[in-house]
């Protein structure tokens, strides 16, 4: 396979037969930049799609506190339940190990802010650093805040893209000083938010800051937590409402709340509207699997049948090198070794090409239900070995047979 | 050089069986040149195709320079082949693709010779068939009697014991044919076993023994002056 007399024998061979060449690496290399397209196109739905329906994580537990509506222990109803720090630390307390990012709120509806000429008012909102992750807030300039700032009660802000263009128009606001209900807050970051203009208004800030700014004590208005993903939808449920329960029946006893009071804490399990999204997303990776299954399998197909045509075309070439001496294995040999070069090559094109494609073209389409498609790259290159494989199985059985020819009957072919 | 017993050899047509070679016994000297006649079905093109172990008796003996050839697998035929036996086809049978020197080299590469020796060799078996000129052209660039002469640089080329021509003039004119059958000749002169089938009357006398096939038996095995054929040219 590796002598040195059989490539020159086989890049001969290419060299004088550019048209065949040419034609299989073609098919071979469009199979794979098609299937490229595809895995990328798929990807971008899938992130597509997921933008679209969650502007929150997906399987947030928000709880807020309400008014009581039954009677208990001695307690009327219509009592406003008020959450406070400690509330928050019972709530996680046990279950660090199971919960992903957890986070308590404090804010304040209509904070006045105002940057040298430019006032508005904005939702300020005092959080805990997983706060990001809870809302999905990504950071497009400086930072956001962290574990610091939360214990120094750092007058630190982070503001939304909108509240950012409000204020500041195209300059950077980091490092410059913002007015919240007349106190300088340090602007330390900008986020971004798939919710878009409504949640990019906010401003975040400690929430051990805004605390004490606000006079809120340790007052805090909710909480947030999330679990790990998982990717079937009926454990995800199962485990988030085992969660949300414990949590429920342990805030309930400590502020003594009956068990069967619905309005007095209102638990939001974003999993259980999340069904549809998860089902959604799971029939569309079934469909673009099947979907490249069939693509791949109209590639090796292909490449079998061109496979057999090269054969048959060869026939006669066959029978004469057999009558000059070749062997059976040497036939089988310089077939099979022709034809997983020109496919190897040929495939590797297809691929780059791809590959390249998605790598330029990707990140600027912006369509509602594609977003940033790119491919695996491990998936693209073990799609590649699969096909070079199945060629190569393909074309030998068609190769063996015309070693299998009597050369007599190979010479006769016209 | 050639030894065969009591070769028979028939075809399964369907239900029929064609009993085409009944019991043939023919021998072969070193240095002959004999040319195998015969009307089309007598079987002269099956006796060749089994000497050149293209094809297999049913039952007989075939002894070919000291080997007994019998019960051969594909491999060990093809290197019988290689090495034993050149040969030459009406129809040419030239690689399309290859150009003159490279056919004439493809024995030598199932040889296994390295790449630069057999360019050598083969250039100067073209040589001797007086086409050195037109090593780089290929096939549909030459003419019929070129390419039969590239044919048989091509059977020369892996030095082989026998040459089997099986109507090596059929594809040409007369003029040509005679000058096909003067390289022969003079193959021939340096010693080669050269084995020819035929069924023109006029090639036949250009060697030197003609055996007559028919209906699947010799009815005439005879030596016959020689006519040389530069005479016709």
């Amino acid at each position: 396979m590796f002598s040195l007399e059989r490539w020159q024998e086989v890049f001969e061979t290419i060299s004088k037969n550019k048209l065949r060449t040419f034609l299989t690496g073609v098919s071979v290399a469009s199979g794979i930049f098609i299937l490229v397209i595809l895995l990328g196109v798929s990807v971008g739905f899938q992130n597509g799609i997921e933008s679209q329906f969650q502007n929150d994580a997906e399987n947030i537990i928000e709880i807020y506190p309400g008014l009581t509506s039954i009677d208990y222990k001695g307690f009327n109803e219509g009592r406003r339940i008020q959450l406070k720090n400690d509330d928050y630390d019972l709530a996680k307390k046990g279950s660090e190990t199971k919960i992903e990012f957890a986070s308590p709120m404090y804010q304040i509806f209509a904070g006045l802010i105002s940057y040298k000429n430019e006032s508005g008012s904005y939702r300020v909102e005092g959080v805990q650093p997983d706060y990001q992750f809870l809302e999905k807030a990504d950071i497009i300039e400086g930072r956001f805040l962290n574990t610091n700032d939360l214990e120094n009660k750092e007058k630190y802000a982070v503001i939304g893209n909108r509240a950012k263009k409000d204020l500041f128009g195209s300059q950077s606001p980091i490092g410059k000083y913002i007015k919240i209900s007349g106190l300088n807050f340090k602007v330390v970051g900008v986020f971004t938010d798939p919710g878009g203009d409504r949640e990019e208004t906010r401003v975040y800030v400690p929430i051990s800051t805004a605390q004490i700014v606000f006079g809120a004590g340790t007052d805090i208005r909710s909480m947030g937590f999330t679990l790990p993903k998982e990717s079937d939808y009926d454990q995800a449920l199962k485990q988030s409402s085992a969660f949300a329960a414990r949590i429920e029946n342990l805030l309930k006893t400590k502020l003594i709340i009956d068990p069967r009071d619905e309005s007095a804490l209102r638990i939001n399990n974003n999993i259980e509207n999340t069904k549809e999204i998860y089902l959604l997303i799971s029939a569309m990776r079934l469909f673009f699997w099947a979907v490249g299954i069939a693509t791949l399998l109209a590639g090796i197909i292909g490449v079998s049948n061109i496979m057999l045509i090269i054969v048959k075309e060869r026939t006669k070439e066959i029978g004469i090198r057999k009558a000059l001496g070749a062997e059976p294995l040497s036939i089988v040999g310089m077939i099979l070794h022709e034809s997983i070069f020109v496919t190897t090559v040929s495939g590797l094109f297809g691929l780059i090409f791809g590959l390249v494609l998605l790598e330029v073209v990707g990140p600027f389409i912006e369509l509602d239900f594609i977003k940033n498609p790119s491919v695996n790259f491990s998936i693209a290159v073990s799609t590649l070995i699969l096909l070079i494989a199945a060629g190569a199985i393909a074309g030998f059985f068609p190769a063996w047979r015309g070693a299998r020819i009597k050369p007599i009957d190979a010479l006769r072919d016209e | 050089m050639i030894e065969i017993k009591d070769l028979h050899k028939s075809y399964k047509m369907g239900k029929n069986s064609l009993h085409v070679l009944k019991g043939i016994n023919f021998s072969v000297q070193e240095g002959e040149l004999v040319s195998i006649m015969g009307s089309s079905g007598s079987g002269k093109s099956t006796l060749l195709n089994i000497l050149g172990m293209l094809d297999e008796a049913d039952e007989g003996s075939y002894t070919l320079d000291g080997v007994p050839i019998k019960n051969l697998n594909e491999k060990l035929a093809a290197q019988y082949r290689n090495k034993f036996l050149g040969f030459i086809f009406q129809s040419f049978n030239l690689i399309n693709y290859k150009s003159a020197l490279d056919n004439v080299a493809l024995p030598l590469y199932y040889q296994g010779v390295k790449r630069s020796e057999r360019m050598e060799r083969s250039m100067a078996y073209l040589e001797k068939v007086g086409l050195a000129d037109w090593a780089t052209h290929k096939p549909n660039e030459l003419s019929g009697g070129q390419k039969q002469r590239v044919a048989i640089a091509r059977a020369l080329a892996s030095d082989p014991k026998v040459l089997l021509a099986d109507e090596l003039t059929g594809a040409l004119d007369s003029k040509t044919s005679y000058e096909i059958m003067d390289l022969i000749q003079q193959i021939n002169d340096e010693g080669r076993t050269i084995l020819v089938v035929t069924h023109e009357e006029d090639i036949a006398h250009m060697t030197k023994r003609i055996v007559n096939l028919k209906d699947g038996v010799i009815i005439d095995d005879k030596k016959v002056t020689q006519v040389r054929a530069i005479q016709n040219v």
